[in-house]
């Protein structure tokens, strides 16, 4: 276990840098200049363009952009953004927990819906539940997030007034109001997760009922829901922890439309718009954590197995 | 037990209720269409950021609901000659730290815009060749050459001053935390999320005050900064987009306010630039000409923007005194097109490819433009493009036409010298005309209106021989507010002025 620990920390130098190498090198195909941007209404002067293209370094080779910009970040400074001329690394501070409070009841909703239906569905097999479960997990991943939060939006606070549409209140500050203002995004955000959480508790579901122990624990005359939630689900929650896992780590990465559809100030808001403004400090910086944070999710999921079932080796 | 606690949370919950609250601050929250880039007026080049400084940063100067410019923290002024202005400063104005507002701090903030690493205001204010104090509130531009709009440029960015001591000190950071001499002075910032300002009780205009803060909040998607005007959440919306309008008049807890802006739409052609300019479109007058026969812009503005735009020929749009009323756009004309196009020596259909930024509304109105074209013997191709990319091809010289807006400047000047003269920076289509350029350069040179309209007009009537660029629709000013909301004075730039708002009870 140890060994295998300190293998798996050990790759992660290698592949932030990688993660470093094709970022800086995807943002340099964009399209775009960013000098136009940040000059906005004053893009017209030639000398002015010239003049930030000169201090932003971007008259310089490529590479030695690179190295410029990987010096600074291995002495702790992911540089300032181009736009709002604040640290990169105090943006990324500021947002992240937006973010992580968004994707943490966003996992919550698909957990709290997903598995239960996703057992229920496997249980009831073909009956009307099945269906029911099927068809709610279909409505999941068909609908569009920013439709569906732009329709929750019109009814939920325009027609009934019950909560604010937009806006982003901190849960230091007042944590009634900041699930207020989270609780629906929270909810597009969970519901397509909790359909592909249902999906894949059903599959995993279906193969335990099938195995020789969950027989094995109903000829023992244990009762069904016994059976079902303390043998075969311990075994079928393995899938469905690595993808949940993976789930967490898609919705750390910032949950784009979500967070632009409710003008949530997280990380994907952040990272859209230094893509639109050509904030390539921002862009670079957000990327690097959050690859960084996707990497130790990884490492915390794998460990989580030895939680659920100590018998599973390290492979 | 259960049922104790219960009813003792009961009672509390009833208590916290009952107690007496003190009044709360009455705050202003405005919604806007985008978050600003740095908050220092130097440095900082977006639309929205000039609504935000308008809250927390007086000007020399200002302008009325007319356009016409009035005094703010300069009194009045004066040429002593045409290369030498003197600037008349309002006694008694201090910044929000504190330090005193004079000659001196003009000079200090002028020259900060005109010298300081990543200044943005430079080429506006370049006319300038010194600053010399004459007493505390008497300051004197020595101008390199005479320049009429060097007063609008006064009421716009360059003309923002800044506290001194703080701005020295703080240098590129200053945007952080700014410092300047306006009715509300800079609490936070969250970017993306809102800035927050509180009541500067020294304000030199203090009455005209009735807000203790201010908050703007940006919220891109329009649909939902209207719903946050619907349901309360916010006090106003400094721009609701055309198709958005219905709803807000519907609304009988809302209001709006329309005005012209000096903003337009149009299609830039490359006669110049690069091998793209070696298209049908860019060699032949008479094609562009063609072009400009074939829309119907009352038509497509109906379609686009419920019909709320002006249709326009020039880059002065009705309101603007710099409007020249004989210069319209035609008439369809599909006959009189084709004849043009056959006149061209081009075999129809000519294919055209347009790039066009991939706003909702833009693309739509150039699928309207591809369909009215169609009849004319064009083949037009639209290519959607993400705005810094159409930005980039544009300064490149990559694109045959280019459907694209100008935020509008007050003065005239600011709407065509850019992009008409040869070399002008968002000249984007190379375009080169030497009566063209005289005429830009002359009309700088006088300071009147009526002047400088009648060599505006000889101008038109040049660049429509060439037809470098179409101009389509001009822009409107739409802010949507709750209908408790006084005070509020439209002005054509755009910027939300909070002197004077009040809430009524």
């Amino acid at each position: 276990m140890r060994g295998y620990l300190g293998s798996r920390i050990a790759q992660i130098l290698p592949t932030l840098f990688l993660v470093s190498i094709i970022v800086f090198g995807l943002q340099q195909l964009m399209p775009g200049d960013p000098a136009l941007v940040i000059a906005g209404e004053s893009a017209g002067d030639p000398a002015l363009v010239a003049q930030i293209r000169n201090e932003l370094m971007l008259n310089r080779p490529v590479p030695v952009q690179y190295l410029h910009w990987l010096d600074n970040v291995l002495h702790g400074n992911l540089g300032y953004s181009w736009r709002l001329q604040e640290p990169v690394m105090q943006l990324v501070e500021q947002k992240l927990p937006v973010t992580a409070q968004l994707s943490v009841m966003a996992f919550l909703f698909a957990v709290v819906i997903g598995v239960p239906m996703g057992i229920l569905s496997a249980v009831k097999r073909n009956t009307a539940w099945d269906w029911l479960a099927n068809g709610i997990g279909l409505f999941g991943l068909s609908i569009p997030t920013f439709w569906l939060g732009i329709v929750m939006i019109l009814v939920v606070s325009v027609w009934l007034g019950w909560l604010p549409p937009s806006g982003y209140v901190p849960l230091t500050q007042n944590w009634v109001r900041s699930l207020a203002t989270t609780v629906m995004p929270a909810f597009v955000l969970g519901n397509a997760i909790a359909a592909i959480l249902m999906r894949h508790t059903r599959s995993a579901m279906l193969v335990a009922l099938g195995q020789d122990y969950v027989r094995t624990a109903r000829a023992k005359g244990l009762s069904e829901w016994v059976v079902v939630l303390r043998h075969a689900l311990r075994n079928a929650l393995i899938p469905v922890v690595t993808l949940g896992a993976l789930q967490l780590g898609a919705l750390l990465s910032g949950a784009v439309l979500t967070e632009q559809v409710f003008s949530v100030p997280g990380i994907g808001k952040l990272v859209v718009d230094a893509v639109f403004n050509r904030d390539y400090p921002v862009i670079q910086g957000v990327v690097l954590v959050t690859a960084l944070l996707y990497v130790l999710l990884n490492l915390i999921t794998d460990l989580l197995y030895f939680l659920i079932n100590p018998r599973m080796h390290a492979g | 037990m259960r049922r104790i606690f219960f009813a003792a949370s009961a009672a509390a919950f009833l208590l916290l209720g009952a107690a007496p609250r003190p009044a709360a601050a009455q705050t202003l929250r405005i919604g806007l269409r985008e978050d600003p880039d740095v908050l220092d007026p130097t440095l900082g080049g977006s639309y929205v950021g000039r609504i935000v400084f308008a809250g927390m940063c007086d000007k020399l100067f200002d302008y009325d609901t007319k356009l016409d410019i009035v005094p703010q923290l300069a009194t009045g002024y004066e040429y002593k000659d045409p290369t030498h202005l003197i600037l008349h400063l309002r006694p008694g104005v201090t910044f929000q730290d504190g330090e005193k507002f004079d000659a001196a701090a003009v000079k200090y903030t002028l020259m900060r815009d005109l010298t300081m690493k990543g200044t943005l205001r430079k080429g506006q204010i370049d006319a300038i060749s010194a600053i010399d104090v004459i007493d505390p509130l008497t300051v004197e531009l020595v101008l390199k050459s005479p320049d009429s709009p060097l007063l609008a440029q006064l009421a716009g960015r360059p003309g923002i001053m800044v506290a001194p001591e703080v701005a020295e000190k703080e240098g590129a950071k200053f945007g952080l935390h700014p410092v300047c001499a306006g009715p509300f002075s800079f609490v936070k910032r969250v970017p993306e999320q809102e800035i927050v300002l509180q009541r500067f009780p020294g304000y030199w205009n203090a009455k005209a005050i009735h807000f203790d803060q201010v908050v703007y909040v940006p919220i891109v998607n329009s649909a939902v900064r209207l719903a946050n005007l619907q349901s309360g959440a916010l006090d106003l919306v400094e721009y609701i987009v055309p198709t958005d309008v219905p709803a807000v008049e519907k609304d009988p807890k809302l209001k709006l306010a329309m005005s012209w802006s000096p903003g337009y739409d149009g299609i830039t052609f490359n006669v110049g630039k690069g091998p793209m300019a070696k298209s049908p479109i860019g060699e032949s007058a008479d094609l562009r000409k063609a072009f400009d026969l074939a829309i119907d812009r009352k038509a497509l503005i109906q379609v686009v923007y419920n019909g709320l735009y002006p249709a326009i020929a020039q880059a002065n749009p009705p309101g603007s005194p710099f409007y020249i009323p004989s210069v319209q756009p035609p008439a369809r004309n599909i006959p009189e097109a084709q004849k043009l196009v056959a006149a061209s020596g081009f075999k129809a259909p000519v294919t055209v490819t347009m790039i066009v930024p991939n706003s909702p509304d833009i693309l739509q109105a150039a699928q309207v433009v591809q369909a009215m074209v169609k009849p004319a013997g064009f083949d037009l191709k639209i290519q959607a493009m993400e705005f810094a990319s159409s930005l980039a091809a544009a300064h490149a010289g990559d694109f045959q036409s280019y459907l694209i807006g100008w935020s509008g400047r007050a003065d005239a000047d600011g709407n065509m010298y850019s992009f008409l003269h040869t070399g002008g920076g968002f000249n984007w289509g190379g375009y080169s005309d030497p009566v063209v350029n005289k005429l830009l350069d002359e009309a700088r040179l006088y300071t009147s209106v009526p002047e400088r309209d009648a060599v505006y007009a000889k101008l038109w009537a040049r660049v429509h021989e060439q037809m470098p660029l179409i101009y389509l629709w001009g822009l409107k000013n739409i802010v949507g507010m709750k209908k408790e909301l006084m005070g509020f004075r439209q002005v054509p730039d755009g910027i939300i002025r909070i002197q004077g708002m009040s809430m009524a009870n």
